[in-house]
């Protein structure tokens, strides 16, 4: 398919569906695929505390969220794909999927290096 | 406010229906109320009522961004039940459920609730032995609840798929007094209710800012200006975080997710209960319409979004569950599906509550279960903001709850507000 036919049927989808029926989430690993493919993990923003830190900061880190309407970091499993962790920047109003990231690096480092 | 009554009825049927009022008024903001409520959804016209009709206050205001009742109060699949086990949650929802009993007569319009009994199928003994502890506290606490055996079942309801080798039906849970409502009339009845005692609803009245002198709020600003008032109560679930955020409150123990519902074609009367199918990863839940569309739901999209728009992965969930429970809706068309952006909390339950501001209120989190419960929302949150101090049935819906241990974790997920379905 040439650059015009799919950008002509990116813009029918988005004119006839809008944006949000099915995320296609580009892995890393795998290319393109449905959502379905995924299992949604959540807030990739959060950094938990270290083990021995207080009550409160763990508190926070469990049970508080930004919750923004906008582009936030997610983590997404391919778990009917490869399996892997991904880091996905997402807008949580238009679906709009800014970029995918492995979610380990230091682990898809060693894959690479064992092929 | 003239009063409908079946003799006015009659009159405008003679007078081709010539003599009927608008239901509420239209107001011009006033800059300054004693009281403004943000949402005019079920909860906040609810709220709005039950302060001017309770606690005889005065000079309150609902702001709604866009029109009153469009958000979630329109996008439910209109199921009122009790059947709630959690100390907390027992007494508010069995409360809430003796409120809707009244509801059309206290509000002067016909809400049609319908207690046509919701049935809760079961699948194990297990589940049945889970359901009947939880069923016995329900009885045990002043509600209603019973255990039909299958064959009670099949008599009842016999066009379910008896014959299914992966979730065999062996009975069902019973609470005879739930049922549906229309959720259209609600948001009516609570707004025209709420305008007769004097209540300002300012439609298409979006909250773009909160001011903060201190410890205190002391206005909201607005698409249609900036408007004072001594008390703030937001009850806006779905968009919690986001006005939180403006009043610079920091994060909240809630995701934004969405959840979506059907409605088929109209059928003859096929379906006289609310049906509820839920075991393993299956979720759904099934009444009729009085226009005879089949209503029915599922699951949450399983990611966090503010859109209002589904997903088709979750049509196919719901698609699967209804002919694997219904076979003969095999061939029913889909008239169409509409989705709600939820407030879904760390463990499934919500908050009435009072925050780190001294005169804003909270009144969010609702999960699946905002829809049955906005009459009591309404009740307790009006007393809540009416007397500065939560009723003992609301004393834990606050936001401690997670530091302090006492979550009301209803399903037992944990934190994780997606699976508080």
């Amino acid at each position: 398919m040439n650059g015009v036919q799919a950008l002509i049927r990116s813009y029918t989808a988005k004119f006839r569906y809008g944006n949000s029926v099915m995320l296609r989430i580009h892995c890393p690993f795998c290319g393109e695929r449905d959502h379905s493919e995924f299992s949604y993990g959540g807030d990739a923003s959060i950094e938990y505390p270290p083990l021995d830190a207080s009550a409160k900061q763990w508190h926070d880190a469990v049970f508080l969220r930004e919750n923004p309407r906008g582009v936030q970091q997610e983590t997404w499993h391919h778990v009917s794909g490869c399996r892997m962790w991904l880091i996905v920047e997402r807008d949580t109003m238009t679906h709009e999927i800014h970029s995918v990231k492995a979610a380990h690096p230091e682990l898809t480092g060693m894959l690479e290096g064992s092929t | 406010m003239s009063r409908y009554s079946a003799w006015s009825v009659f009159k405008n049927g003679l007078t081709g229906q010539k003599g009927w009022e608008r239901a509420w008024r239209d107001p011009e903001p006033k800059s300054e109320y004693d009281i403004v409520i943000v949402g005019a959804g079920l909860h906040g016209l609810a709220t709005a009522y039950y302060l001017s009709k309770n606690h005889g206050l005065k000079n309150i205001a609902v702001v709604e961004k866009g029109w009153l009742g469009g958000g979630n109060g329109g996008r439910n699949t209109t199921i009122v039940r009790s059947n709630y086990m959690m100390p907390g949650n027992r007494e508010f929802y069995e409360h809430s459920l003796t409120l809707w009993e009244e509801l059309s007569h206290e509000l002067n319009y016909n809400v049609m609730f319908s207690q046509r009994s919701h049935v809760s199928l079961l699948h194990s003994p297990a589940a049945r032995d889970a359901t009947a502890r939880r069923y016995n506290t329900m009885r045990l606490t002043g509600s209603d609840g019973e255990l039909w055996s299958l064959e009670k079942l099949k008599n009842t309801i016999p066009h379910l798929n008896y014959d299914n080798a992966r979730f065999p039906i062996i009975g069902a849970a019973v609470q005879p007094r739930a049922g549906t409502a229309r959720h259209d009339a609600v948001a009516w009845g609570y707004a025209r209710a709420a305008d007769s005692h004097g209540v300002d609803i300012l439609q298409n009245c979006e909250v773009t800012g909160v001011t903060r002198q201190g410890s205190q709020v002391s206005a909201i600003e607005t698409s249609r200006g900036t408007i004072k008032a001594k008390k703030i109560g937001f009850a806006v679930a779905g968009n919690t975080s986001r006005l939180w955020s403006m009043a610079d409150l920091g994060h909240l123990p809630i995701e934004s997710h969405k959840l979506q519902a059907f409605v088929s074609e109209p059928l003859k009367p096929l379906l006289d209960h609310v049906v509820v199918f839920g075991v393993g990863g299956a979720h759904f839940y099934i009444s009729q319409s009085d226009k005879g569309g089949m209503v029915f739901g599922g699951d949450l999209d399983w990611y966090k979004s503010y859109a209002q728009r589904g997903n088709l992965p979750i049509v196919q969930d719901v698609a699967e569950c209804a002919t694997s429970i219904m076979p003969c809706l095999g061939r029913v068309r889909m008239l169409r599906h509409w989705s709600g952006v939820m407030d879904m909390s760390m463990d499934g339950s919500p908050f009435i509550c009072k925050t780190p501001i001294d005169n804003l209120y909270l009144n969010a989190g609702w999960n699946y279960g905002g829809f049955k419960a906005s009459p009591a929302s309404g009740w307790y949150f009006a007393d809540l903001i009416a007397n500065d101090r939560p009723d003992p049935v609301i004393e834990n819906m606050h936001l401690q709850r997670f530091e302090q241990g006492i979550i009301i974790d209803e399903r037992g997920a944990g934190p994780d507000p997606k699976l508080h379905g």
